[in-house]
């Protein structure tokens, strides 16, 4: 093990109320396996929780699950609050189901992307490579 | 990556701890990762803290994956900042020895912390320790320290028998065990249940909480210092003895429901105790002590592996370790050469 050692950290986080938390699974398992640090917070996350998490963490993107159909109430107070806390250069991605109207919606937010089912695992990984870097 | 600027610049680095001292989240949360990313900027960082730390109550909570531990350190955390502790969170999870990545699932359990901001959790991946902490757990704990959270909660990855780190990190150690996770002999054997402080049953309304409880009591009881002997580095015999005859703390043996709090306040109670018992009878120093040796000791390997390193050519490495795997020379002849290799090019 050298001195120097960086590891992308990434929140792994299922705001809102539906309990359907294999895809946020899936997604952690796979950045752990593609050799990222991977906090997981679980279900029925407040934006709150999301954002306070993300800020103790020093995370270096947000990934985040919703298939309830509330992202269009969750992720506009999510992006206000990491505005409030002068995070708003830590990326944020969404997954599950989110209508393409939307996404244009979410990424005028401020979403950095946007990932529907069907999208591949490497395409995500790719993704979050690219963002923490700063492409 | 993001947190890499700030360490460049002096007086980011000033504006930095000036903020961590002031207890500002966001400050404690960037100099955590900068002092877990790199060796450098954690002496950096601990250098300058060091003078303002002291005064945290360190806990070590340590037992086998699914005994409870995240559950236990969220409801004994509940309960303490009932009392109006500060209090920081260090939980540390494996790493993958394969990829390096790591999931950090403490946080799933902690939910009932959440919005609370005389808390502060932070999740920590071992990064290839075998102790049950991380390298820079440490100097987590400084940070913390420095920005004034009271006690710290340390809770390790799931410990089998020998991941007994904790014990020389923290001041007071709960060892966590669960009904049903072995039979008496587990109980002697050496190892993690030796560094308990206060042992605690977990998931004590399940089915074997009474033989459990009865096992670790007989253990106790069965110690040549009658229950009363401690910490994680072995103490010189005198001290010891010492110890027993005028100032024993006597090993709790504690059942607890961590997801209905069951037993907790008396676990809280005994915590803030054995803090006090320390201080009363010297033992606080003594540990700090021992603390201090273990870290110096610790960081004192780091530079001579690192001086390894740069001390011996790749090649004059190869040549020896070939040899040793031809069987021309042996394993302790070639460490001997390599040390001498060493110390030569100082």
């Amino acid at each position: 093990m050298t001195a120097e050692e960086r590891k992308p950290r990434i929140l792994i986080a299922k705001p809102g109320l539906d309990g359907h938390d294999r895809g946020a699974k899936v997604i952690a398992r796979a950045l752990r396996d593609a050799g990222m640090e991977v906090i997981y917070t679980g279900l029925r996350q407040t934006p709150e929780m999301v954002v306070e998490a993300a800020l103790q963490e020093d995370v270096d993107a947000i990934g985040l699950s919703i298939l309830s159909g509330a992202h269009n109430t969750l992720i506009p107070r999510i992006m206000t609050l990491l505005a409030e806390n002068d995070m708003s250069d830590v990326p944020v991605f969404l997954g599950g189901i989110i209508p393409p109207e939307d996404a244009e919606a979410m990424k005028a937010l401020g979403v950095a992307g946007v990932f529907g089912p069907g999208a591949s695992i490497d395409e995500i990984s790719t993704f979050i490579w690219g963002v923490i870097r700063g492409e | 990556m993001r947190s890499a600027p700030l360490f460049g610049v002096s007086s980011g680095v000033n504006e930095l701890l000036q903020k961590v001292l002031a207890g500002q989240p966001r400050a404690v949360a960037r100099l955590l990762t900068l002092v877990e990313n790199s060796e450098v900027e954690a002496q950096t960082a601990v250098s300058h803290l060091y003078p303002h730390t002291g005064n945290a109550h360190i806990i070590g909570i340590t037992g086998p994956p699914g005994a409870g531990k995240s559950s236990l350190v969220t409801a004994l955390a509940k309960t303490l900042r009932r009392q109006g502790f500060r209090l920081g969170i260090i939980a540390v999870d494996p790493s993958s020895p394969f990829t390096g990545g790591a999931l950090l699932g403490d946080r799933v359990r902690m939910r009932d912390l959440a919005g609370d901001r005389g808390v502060f959790i932070r999740s920590m991946a071992s990064r290839g320790s075998l102790g049950g902490l991380a390298r820079a757990t440490s100097a987590a704990i400084q940070v913390l320290d420095a920005a004034g959270y009271d006690k710290i909660l340390l809770e390790t990855v799931g410990a089998g028998q020998a991941e007994v780190d904790v014990a020389s990190a923290a001041h007071t150690t709960l060892v966590i065990e669960a009904p049903g996770m072995g039979d008496d002999v587990q109980s002697i054997k050496a190892g993690i249940l030796e560094i308990a402080d206060i042992l605690v049953v977990n998931k004590a309304d399940k089915p074997g909480a009474d033989h459990t409880v009865k096992s670790l009591e007989m253990m106790l009881h069965l110690g040549p210092l009658g229950g009363t002997r401690h910490h994680g580095r072995v103490l010189a015999a005198p001290q010891m003895v010492a110890e027993k005859a005028k100032d024993a703390w006597q090993i709790p043996v504690l059942r607890t429901v961590a997801i209905t709090e069951g037993g907790i306040e008396l676990l809280a109670e005994r915590v803030v105790a054995h803090r006090a018992h320390l201080l009363a009878t010297g033992q606080w120093l003594a540990r700090e002590r021992a603390r201090s040796e273990r870290e110096v000791e610790r960081l004192l390997q780091d530079r001579l592996l690192a001086r390894l390193q740069t001390a011996v050519l790749p090649t004059e490495r190869e040549v020896l370790l070939t040899a040793v795997a031809q069987r021309q020379i042996d394993p302790y002849t070639a460490a001997d050469q390599l040390m001498a290799l060493v110390l030569k090019k100082r």
